[in-house]
């Protein structure tokens, strides 16, 4: 039985997200990965910007950096730049990430900086009541989108591939045991990775859109996903409303913290 | 090629003696994005850091940089950004985190003329408020104001000095004057200058709090990767740092944390002053403006007119005292500034009535040219 114990403030418990959250879930997955590369917690720098999945960092026994809203990616740039020995994980959500914080996200991924961001998408903004976000789908409700979106959503993931990062992965917390392979292989991967978590919240979104529990969102993350081998062989209509789940992106470019060094080195040789 | 030993004499910008000046001080990370007129700081920052072993990023945004800043203090470098009005308006959110989370950086403001795009290639010192104000909540902040190139170089040391001490974020105020005027100065010697750190807490202590409300107000750091983990964020927080709902430990934090500048402001203020013993009324002036109201009071005083200079190197903490000691003498204060009477008010308001002040005041890009304020002193000698 994996302890757990070991990686969390405990005595922050209990956590402030709600009953039927997912986040849990890809906590958990985050410290096995963690757990199976063998870091130490010292090394380890965690760093959030604002919303439900940004807390995260307060619960978990390393050097915790919770930021202002959709700048985690900014800061963590300084904290890697100035100590690039240090592992740098990044965890954020749909609205941080690629709304307020867009910005950053798709130029870390095209400078190709050495952190891992581990991307909660709920589809909205929990922590503030379930708004509309990027990555609600067209026509589903928030509470700033009572009668259904009229915006077409972000995929995140291949805004991510398309800004130039070495590691682009995809899975919903229904499949722990897959998401904790593919974090660990994002924190292992030199260059800047993005594993996007598909993670319910039914507070926020199942309510006001006919998924009335849980568990039926976990049925919902379930029923839609779609390997990617099994989804290269799938007609674009078929595969709309699907999340296409697994290693999108695995490439080796260079990593800008190592070209800088080596920038120093030349200049000063 | 290892950095070359510069030339202590040269002729330089003040953009340029402020990027000296952040290298003297030991500065070794710098983030920024480029904006008339400060562009010249990161320009020379990113042929010189690399080669002290520091680190130059050019973000793709102000608020990144900000940001940027921020995550390389906490790491343990000493930390900078340079920006122009409409970047220092994008900064203010995560000064404002730099002040709650006592994370010891400095940004540089170039001021142009504003509101908004304003005037990108001129002067103004409109952005002193701002300095203050601009992020929101009580907080600290600290300001200094140089004059001229070679106190450029010099005050961006102590930019650094005083961030590492209080920790706190330090705004360097330029005006677009000072930052393009070439002068020619006399660099200090290496073992001339002070170099002040951060007040380092012990790694190895398992009792250590990030935010302990200590008997000097200022929490010695650890920096990220030492060994002792721990938790920053911008909400309110507790010794330990995280977040806290606790009325009473939210007051202890930020009345801590105002107080800590407060309490040291005999430390940090420092004003320059001429001929005030025996001042009938005098000039308030800072910046490049202050340079007209040096050259004006030397003419004056010349002509017989008994007028003295005061002239603050720092804004924020604003020299309430002195001011107010000063108004107690001089029967006027002239306060000349680039913008609409920002400091006046602050003058006005410490001199509790004791004295009037006069308002001269330019918004349309030009400086306030020195025969202009000496018309003015002399015209105010007829009536003192």
């Amino acid at each position: 039985m994996f302890d757990y114990g070991l990686y969390l403030r405990k005595e922050k418990f209990p956590l402030i997200w709600c009953s039927g959250c997912g986040d849990g879930i890809a906590l958990k997955a985050i410290l096995r990965a963690i757990d199976r590369i063998g870091l130490s917690k010292d090394e380890i720098v965690m760093v959030s910007g604002i919303g439900c999945s940004s807390r995260l960092p307060g619960y978990v026994d390393f050097n915790t950096l919770h930021t202002t809203h959709g700048r985690a990616i900014a800061f963590a740039t300084g904290v890697k730049m100035a100590k690039p020995e240090l592992t740098v994980i990044v965890v954020t959500g749909d609205g941080d990430a690629t709304a307020i914080g867009g910005n950053h996200y798709i130029h870390a991924a095209r400078r190709n900086i050495d952190l891992t961001v581990i991307l909660f998408n709920n589809w909205i903004y929990g922590m503030t009541g379930g708004q509309v976000s990027p990555t609600t789908p067209f026509g589903k409700k928030a509470s700033t989108a009572p009668y259904g979106s009229t915006e077409n959503s972000f995929n995140i993931s291949g805004l991510a591939e398309a800004a130039g990062a070495s590691f682009v992965a995809r899975e919903t917390v229904y499949r722990p045991q897959v998401l904790d392979k593919l974090i660990e292989r994002a924190i292992r991967k030199k260059g800047f990775s993005v594993v996007e978590v598909f993670t319910p919240c039914p507070t926020g979104y199942g309510r006001r859109n006919k998924i009335r529990t849980a568990i039926d969102m976990m049925y919902e993350l379930k029923g839609n996903s779609v390997q990617k081998s099994r989804a290269e062989k799938m007609s674009p209509d078929e595969l709309k409303g699907k999340i296409v789940t697994g290693v999108l992106v695995d490439t080796d470019l260079p990593e800008y913290t190592e070209e800088y060094q080596k920038l120093i080195d030349r200049v000063r040789s | 090629m290892v950095r070359k030993e510069r030339k202590r004499i040269r002729v330089m910008t003040g953009n340029e003696a402020c990027a000296e000046g952040a290298i003297a001080a030991g500065c070794r990370f710098f983030a920024g994005y480029p904006i008339t007129p400060s562009s010249e700081i990161a320009e020379v920052l990113s042929a010189e850091l690399p080669r002290v072993g520091g680190k130059f990023i050019q973000m793709e945004d102000e608020i990144a940089s900000m940001g940027a800043v921020i995550g390389a203090s906490l790491a343990g470098s000493k930390a900078m950004t340079a920006t122009s009005g409409p970047g220092f308006s994008l900064k203010q959110e995560n000064i404002g985190y730099a002040s709650m989370a006592e994370v010891p950086c400095v940004i540089v403001n170039v001021m142009r003329g504003g509101p908004s795009t304003g005037l990108p290639t001129l002067p103004s010192q409109s952005d002193v408020m701002q300095t203050r104000w601009g992020t929101h909540g009580d907080h600290p902040i600290i300001a200094l104001v140089p004059s001229s190139v070679r106190e450029t170089f010099d005050l961006t040391v102590r930019a650094f000095n005083l961030a590492e001490s209080y920790r706190v974020p330090v705004v360097l105020l330029l005006d677009e004057i000072v930052g393009h005027t070439s002068e020619k100065v006399e660099l200090p010697d290496t073992g001339e200058i002070e170099i002040v750190e951060r007040q380092k807490g012990d790694p190895t202590n398992k009792e250590y709090l990030p935010y302990k409300h200590t008997e000097s107000d200022i929490p010695p750091m650890i920096s990220f990767g030492e060994g002792i983990r721990f938790h920053v964020t911008g909400l309110c927080h507790d010794e330990t740092g995280f977040p806290t709902n606790d009325s009473r430990q939210i007051d202890l934090l930020l009345r801590r944390l105002n107080r800590k500048i407060e309490r040291y402001q005999h430390l940090i203020i420092d004003n320059q002053t001429e001929h005030l013993d025996d001042a009938l009324f005098a000039v308030f002036a800072y910046g490049s403006t202050s340079r007209s109201a040096k050259w004006a009071v030397r003419r004056a005083r010349e002509e017989g007119i008994r007028v003295g200079l005061f002239r603050p190197t720092v804004l924020w903490p604003f020299a309430r005292n002195e001011v107010h000691s000063l108004a107690q003498k001089v029967r006027y204060i002239i306060v000349a500034e680039m913008n609409l009477g920002q400091m006046a008010h602050e003058v006005e308001w410490a001199s509790r009535g004791s004295t009037e002040v006069i308002r001269i005041n330019r918004i349309d890009g030009e400086p306030v040219r020195p025969l202009a304020l000496l018309d003015t002193i002399r015209e105010v000698a007829r009536n003192v």
